[in-house]
């Protein structure tokens, strides 16, 4: 029939397709009873021996009021001076009218790893009598240093290594009132989980016993439950069953971390150890029965500390770029005067 | 490797409230001291076993005539019998075939992938040959630069296809490089990491392979051709690549037939004067080779693909396209825009293409539909002509019928009148012969 023809007719006009250049195929697997030994696992190896020359970066942030053992704390973890407070900055200590952002680097070095590492102080936050949106200006920070990286990271001719200021992670500090969250600390946690990671501690835990700890604890999980507050490590996130029997244990269980910070040595049994000395005896800060200090410890730096550079790099940085590239985002345009424009100013 | 601010304090304006963030210089970065164990040396673990369990990729580019050995030795190098079936030198044109395979060893998975040139020297007008081969490595580039670009992309699972090596198969002459072998290196020295080798080295003398070598890479380094370099500047590996760099290229003999070499069984390629041992290393170059592309230098080469060509190739692939680096303030802003136009532009292209594709086509098609009208007619015509045909000779037949059906009532009718006569005839008898018979039973009775 007529129809027939012209479908005929059709298929004469499509063009011949331009043939593809060869692409790989899904992977055939080899059973690696190989008849000998290749030499392949060296690339851990080679991978380690290259990430130790290059070095690593590390920023941490800490919010929290004042007095709730911030800097302290921040000194513990790293065994080093390396808050604010003790790099010689200004000691007498005003509480600034605003909340300011206030970043120091330090250079550390442990087992031939040398690590640059940033710590983010965020004084004056929760200080004010009215915190209406005091955690803008830190949204706004940690905004600014995605941006500097996606800057860095569209330019045509790039750098070898872009310079990462992003913050992987972030202590939000709760006070150990006993009962609850306060509204300040559900509001921030609530607009900052979406867009760094969070790990909430609890301060000053020497101030409660272990049953009010623990029923303390229960109470903050719930609460951040209750609020759809999502705090690193984030479920969504768990790469396989194993990470996700492992982190379902930390959230469950062990976070919101209960700690004690110090920076002095005593002598109990016949060693130093970091603690604090009371009346009532000396709180031993590297103690698990004391404090969660170490689970802390163990967590951000020993086993996760790579896995929260990722996460920031892979999920929040990628958030960010994404919703930057599609429109505005809806974010407020970033103005960043650099030194030169600075200068040309002048 | 920190920020390139200068250091000082910078004011930022936000919002009515004034946030200073202060950082040192760079060289005010403190470098403080641990007073006890921080546990962070356990970062390059952290990060290795993150890359272990998602695997890692690694391509590996044979360029080499046909029959020069390159399948051979991918299976030499890799212990292992990739199927494939040999190539024919009646290959029109070079053409890159890629395989892929994963490979394990103890908790390392590897995705291999092994891209080979059929075809190449094969044709009389090798004037070509190496296009193919440089649009395959841009096609893989091309294919990272637009994850790369994508507004929501997953770079940390992409599988890589770019080339981290290039295996040049120079073959045993024992004169020089050929024109095609230095115009095809020089080709794709910007673009992958080339190692030179020599192929099927069993073929040449020891004496003759050292000149060889020298002539090689004296070619090499008077044309311009940038091989790939051994990294020297890390201690630990700086020594041995820089002994290796010596034997360069590389003169290889590979096999995957064993032969019994005192009591172990080796691989080797058995002549009748003798056995050419694979891993001896004064038979050949092949464990330099093995040493030096997989157990010191796989992930330098990855990281030299991606920070070296792959970054020339987006610089210049962007500036193509349009991209400056022009003021820091708007960048993020003027790539999308610059994109974005470029993306209509495109677009407005394409659809112009389109466009005169589909009027094309329906002229094409009204040529066809005028043509099959045409048929059409014919075949009405003939079934017209058919048909008056057809009529008349029925009519012809009617009329013949007619004929002969007149015929047969005139002959019916003759016949009754035949046969009326004839009964007339019979009764005029029959009665006479009654009235007697009539007459005759009258007197009987």
């Amino acid at each position: 029939s007529a129809d027939n023809k012209i479908e005929a007719a059709m298929s004469e006009l499509v063009p011949e397709p331009r043939q593809k250049p060869a692409v790989p195929m899904k992977p055939v697997g080899i059973n690696s009873n190989l008849l000998g030994y290749i030499g392949i696992d060296t690339i851990i190896e080679q991978m380690r021996k290259k990430t130790m020359k290059t070095g690593f970066d590390f920023n941490i942030m800490v919010v929290g009021q004042s007095g709730l053992g911030k800097s302290t704390l921040v000194n513990t973890l790293f065994k080093s001076q390396v808050s604010r407070k003790s790099s010689g900055w200004n000691r007498e200590e005003k509480i600034p009218k605003t909340v300011e952002i206030k970043a120091i680097g330090h250079v550390i070095e442990e087992g031939g790893v040398k690590m640059k590492l940033t710590v983010i102080d965020t004084p004056g936050f929760g200080d004010q009598i009215n915190n209406e949106n005091c955690w803008e200006p830190i949204e706004k920070y940690i905004n600014e240093q995605y941006e500097k990286f996606l800057k860095e990271e569209v330019n045509i001719a790039r750098k070898k290594r872009i310079p990462d200021t992003r913050v992987h992670c972030c202590l939000y500090f709760i006070s150990p009132t006993g009962h609850s969250l306060r509204p300040l600390d559900l509001e921030f946690m609530k607009h900052l989980s979406k867009v760094v990671n969070i790990i909430p501690v609890i301060a000053k835990a020497d101030t409660m016993t272990l049953e009010e700890k623990t029923e303390f604890k229960q109470r903050v999980r719930k609460e951040l439950e209750v609020n759809g507050i999502e705090f690193y490590p984030q479920k969504e996130f768990d790469e396989d069953l194993e990470d996700k029997t492992e982190n379902d244990k930390i959230r469950q269980e062990s976070m919101p971390f209960a700690v004690v910070g110090s920076d002095k040595e005593y002598q109990v049994n016949g060693k130093r150890i970091l603690g604090r000395k009371t009346p009532w005896g000396v709180i031993e800060v590297e103690n698990l029965s004391h404090c969660e200090f170490a689970l802390l410890r163990d967590f951000v730096i020993r086993t996760h500390l790579q896995d929260l550079k990722e996460v920031t790099h892979n999920i929040h940085y990628e958030t960010y770029r994404a919703k930057r590239l599609n429109d505005n985002g809806g974010l407020p345009p970033v103005t960043t005067e650099t030194e030169e424009n600075h200068e040309s100013n002048l | 490797s920190s920020g390139g601010e200068p250091g000082g304090l910078q004011r930022r304006r936000s919002a009515g409230m004034a946030v200073a963030v202060e950082r040192p210089a760079n060289d005010e970065l403190r470098n403080l001291s641990l007073s006890g164990h921080v546990g962070f040396d356990s970062l390059p673990d952290q990060l290795v076993n993150k890359s272990t369990s998602q695997g890692f990729c690694f391509n590996i580019l044979c360029v080499g005539e046909t029959g020069i050995g390159k399948s051979t030795l991918m299976d030499t190098l890799f212990n292992t019998k990739f199927e494939s079936d040999p190539a024919t030198h009646n290959e029109p044109g070079v053409r890159l075939k890629a395989r892929s395979y994963e490979l394990q060893e103890s908790n390392v998975r590897l995705k291999l992938t092994i891209v080979d040139t059929v075809g190449f020297g094969d044709q009389i007008n090798k004037d070509d040959s190496y296009k193919p081969i440089v649009e395959y490595i841009d096609t893989q580039f091309e294919a990272y630069l637009q994850e790369e670009l994508k507004i929501k992309r997953s770079l940390f699972n992409y599988h890589d296809t770019r080339i981290h090596a290039c295996l040049y198969f120079i073959a045993p002459t024992g004169h020089s490089l050929k024109s095609l072998d230095l115009v095809t290196m020089k080709k794709l020295d910007s673009k992958v990491n080339i190692i030179p080798i020599i192929a099927k080295a069993d073929t040449i003398a020891k004496n003759e392979l050292h000149k060889f070598k020298s002539k090689i890479m004296s070619e090499l380094v008077s044309n311009g051709v940038q091989i790939y370099q051994f990294p020297t500047d890390e201690e630990t590996v700086a020594e041995i690549n820089a002994t290796m760099s010596v034997h360069l290229p590389f003169a290889v003999v590979g096999s995957t037939e064993e032969v019994k070499i005192g009591n172990k069984m080796s691989k080797a390629r058995q002549y009748p004067w003798g056995v050419v041992q694979v891993e001896n290393e004064n038979h050949c170059d092949f464990v330099k080779l093995r040493e030096m592309l997989i157990r010191v230098n796989m992930e330098d080469l990855r990281e030299q693909t991606h920070t070296r060509h792959y970054e020339l190739y987006r610089r210049c692939k962007l500036e193509e396209m349009g991209f400056k680096d022009t003021d820091p303030d708007s960048k993020p802003f003027s790539l999308q825009e610059t994109y974005e136009a470029k993306r209509n532009e495109f677009l407005g292209e394409l659809q112009k293409k389109e466009e005169e594709m589909r009027q094309m086509f329906v002229m094409r098609v009204k040529e066809k539909e005028a043509e099959l009208k045409e048929a059409e007619k014919d075949l009405h015509e003939k079934f017209d002509h058919l048909k008056r045909t057809h009529q008349e000779e029925k009519k012809k037949v009617d009329d013949k019928k007619k004929e002969l059906e007149e015929e047969l009532s005139n002959f019916q009718k003759k016949k009754a009148a035949a046969q009326l006569l004839q009964s007339q005839a019979q009764q005029a008898g029959s009665q006479q012969t009654k009235k007697d018979k009539d007459k005759k039973n009258f007197f009987f009775m």
